[in-house]
């Protein structure tokens, strides 16, 4: 079937001149403007460098963004992520009409707002009631439709008491909350939501979050989402794209993409004395046997890893560190709590196969570090985030009985014993 | 197949890397007209928060720089206003002259001035000048209302002073001034968005102006002293708006119809320069400013 298709962005490209605005400037002005006059084309698009910040580049153009091209269905909820610099900033500007791309371009089929920032043109000295009204219109509301939801905006923000004092008395947190609860009531087809969550009490963002997922879900509403806090892009968004230095690097289910994302550190090989012994690869498998990063909490997880030793060293070993989404230490397995043997593995490539079984880890994402290490450890390479995998629920614990998220950092399903005392 | 259903279905509106040489999207500014009315509001309430005296600056300005335009120019230097009071004279063309200057010099940082609100959420940005224009006119109603005050003191201390057929005209040049104070400005900021040096050029600028817009001396002054310079005065618009000015309230100096109209030609012209030259800058200006 046909695709109920909402925005459309085709080859977006964001070109951005480096250094400052001079005299050097204006000769590019000049001879851009000289092109264009005679028809040709600007010569500035064809030169620029990706966007790296860390790498010197040669031109003094780069380009922040560079041929993104995605697809956004209505009702869906699209989790953009990408470290910072990787150009999530640009595509929600250029998609709230904050800038023009310098190529391409967006078609949509709504309204668009967006929420860069919340309380954008608050004025001090208004008082709330007022604030609402003005923020609503920056926004795109009409004075009837905020007049419609003023109770509504009121009752979100839950600041009743001071809604007739100017916002220069509120505190940070009240201010917060009545800019965000007249975000939450905008009336677009396509909302733009950049980390607004982060701000506020854990139960204002609970609050904030739930809102969200109405949005998205209850009314039907389209969301493009952009944050680093991976549990909230998971628990929000089913769809994601991740950007990397401009370039849109995965654009599939949200889980694929987060895991992408969390996987940080090519693997390399270890290069300690002459070269003594690498990691070759990485893998893990569900209890199929097939390589997967979506696993279910009732299956055996099974890593696979691939080892090369050039010489054999007595005093060697290697240690898997798994971490949760909140950057937690789980557990960690060394080789030498696990084998003896390993240590003294002889000259030659070896595939281990690492058990966990199941009902060991929760629900949610994971990530794994790797390094290598003396017994006295001595951390010789470390590689972080070598790969990443999902735990999603297999409902056995539940019974079909409850559907919230299971609490606990672990998922054990105890031997329970009861002997009748008395 | 799906994809050629997808280029024939509506689309409510793309964002493109340039407009089309000429796009106002008046519909635009249309929808966004309570947010208009909001910032208006916006201005008058909050300019006078937490200060003693209120509108009253308003009034001190135009005041003080009459009486020294009158001690200078009129007492010292010797310039004859004829029949009409000095004092008057100077009060009424510092008064329209100073409702293009406010006009003028606040649109004239717009982008500067709003960066950190047009760089997060997008409406059209000419809304922003044009409150500035319509909220200005509650300073100029309140300057005016003063100059009416001293022209009812002077007219019954026995001043030669009188309204005329053409004084009906005067919202004319209330509207030339606003358009032409947001012409101007809307091409300057525009321009100091990437080169600051034009927020230099204004406030200098609109000093000079004020010479050459016969402010404070009567046209035919000018003419009849330097008749080989009086061109620069003759073809500014803004001299024949405080002439008319004058002719209209105190029926002093001279009007011309061929003036007026030139005037209001080049305002109209003006206005839509900067509206082009804005249009054009408000797509990107936040990559520069």
């Amino acid at each position: 079937m046909s695709k109920n298709i909402i925005l459309k962005a085709e080859n977006i490209s964001k070109q951005y001149r480096l250094g400052q605005v001079g005299t050097g400037t204006i000769s590019h002005d000049l001879n851009r403007w000289w092109h264009q006059i005679r028809g040709k084309e600007n010569p500035y698009l064809k030169i620029g460098d990706t966007n790296d910040r860390s790498i010197v580049g040669s031109s003094d153009y780069v380009w922040a963004l560079k041929d993104i091209n995605f697809e956004v269905e209505r009702g869906e909820v699209l989790g953009i992520i990408g470290k910072n610099g990787a150009g999530k900033s640009t595509l929600l500007k250029i998609l709230s009409r904050v800038t023009a791309p310098t190529t391409g371009g967006v078609k949509t089929k709504g309204r668009i707002a967006s929420l860069l920032e919340v309380g954008t043109g608050f004025h001090p000295e208004l008082t709330g009631r007022e604030n609402i009204y003005l923020n609503g219109a920056i926004l795109g509301m009409s004075k009837n439709e905020i007049t419609r939801k003023l109770d509504e905006i009121i009752d979100f923000s839950g600041v009743e008491r001071y809604i007739d004092t100017p916002v220069k008395r509120y505190s940070s947190g009240m201010y917060v909350r009545l800019a965000f609860a007249v975000a939450a009531h905008l009336e677009s087809e396509v909302l733009i939501v950049d980390e607004v969550l982060s701000v506020g009490d854990a139960e204002f963002q609970k609050k904030c979050l739930s809102k969200m997922g109405d949005i998205s879900k209850g009314e039907g509403r389209t969301v493009l989402f952009v944050s680093h806090n991976m549990p909230s892009v998971k628990s929000l968004c089913n769809k994601g794209i991740l950007l990397e230095h401009g370039k849109i690097i995965k654009d599939d289910k949200i889980d694929e993409v987060i895991t992408k994302y969390m996987t940080n550190d090519e693997i390399s090989s270890f290069e300690y004395e002459n070269n003594e012994c690498g990691l070759k690869s990485f893998e893990i498998l569900n209890s199929k046997g097939v390589q997967s990063i979506n696993i279910s909490n009732g299956e055996d997880l099974t890593m696979i890893l691939t080892l090369e030793i050039k010489k054999a060293n007595p005093d060697f070993g290697f240690c898997i560190a798994i971490y949760n989404e909140y950057e937690e230490l789980i557990t960690a397995i060394n080789s030498y709590h696990i084998n003896e043997k390993i240590i003294n593995l002889k000259r030659g490539q070896y595939s281990l196969n690492v058990v966990v079984p199941k009902y060991v880890f929760n629900t949610g994402l994971y990530t794994v570090n790797f390094h290598f290490n003396s017994i006295s450890g001595v951390i010789y390479k470390k590689m972080e985030r070598i790969t990443a995998f999902n735990i999603y629920d297999d409902g056995y614990r539940r019974g079909n009985k409850y559907s919230g998220l299971w609490p606990g950092k672990v998922s054990i399903i105890p031997n329970i014993y009861i002997n009748e005392t008395a | 197949m799906n994809h050629k259903q997808d280029s024939d279905e509506e689309w409510l509106f793309e964002i493109k890397p340039k407009n089309k040489f000429f796009e106002l999207n008046l519909k635009e500014v249309w929808q966004y007209r309570d947010l208009l009315t909001l910032f208006v509001k916006r201005d008058i309430v909050t300019v006078y928060k937490q200060t003693v005296l209120g509108p009253l600056w308003y009034l001190i300005q135009p005041l003080l720089t009459s009486l020294i335009f009158t001690i200078i120019f009129n007492s010292v230097a010797g310039i004859n206003t004829g029949s009409t009071p000095p004092f008057l004279f100077n009060l009424a063309g510092i008064t329209i002259w100073n409702y293009f200057t406010s006009c003028l010099n606040d649109t004239s940082d717009t982008f500067k001035k709003n960066a950190a609100i047009f760089g997060k959420v997008y409406f059209p940005r000419v809304i922003m000048p044009i409150s500035i224009v319509i909220s200005n006119l509650l300073k100029f109603g309140i300057q005016f209302t003063i100059f009416i005050g001293f022209y009812i003191y002077f007219y019954i201390k026995g001043a030669e002073i009188s309204l005329n057929e053409y004084t009906l005209l005067f919202p004319l040049l209330i509207i030339i001034m606003g358009f032409l104070g947001l012409g101007l400005g809307m091409i300057i900021s525009s321009l100091v968005t990437k080169y600051r040096d034009f927020s230099y050029l204004v406030s200098f600028g609109v000093q000079l102006l004020m010479y050459l817009s016969a402010v404070m001396y009567p046209m035919a002054l000018i003419v009849d002293k330097i008749p080989k310079y009086a061109w620069v005065v003759r073809y500014n618009p803004l001299a024949y708006v405080i002439e008319s000015t004058r002719f209209m309230l105190l029926n002093v100096g001279e009007i011309t119809l061929l003036g007026l109209l030139y005037t209001s030609v080049v305002t109209v012209i003006v206005f839509f320069v900067g509206l082009l030259v804005f249009n054009k800058t408000e797509k990107s200006f936040i990559d520069t400013v």
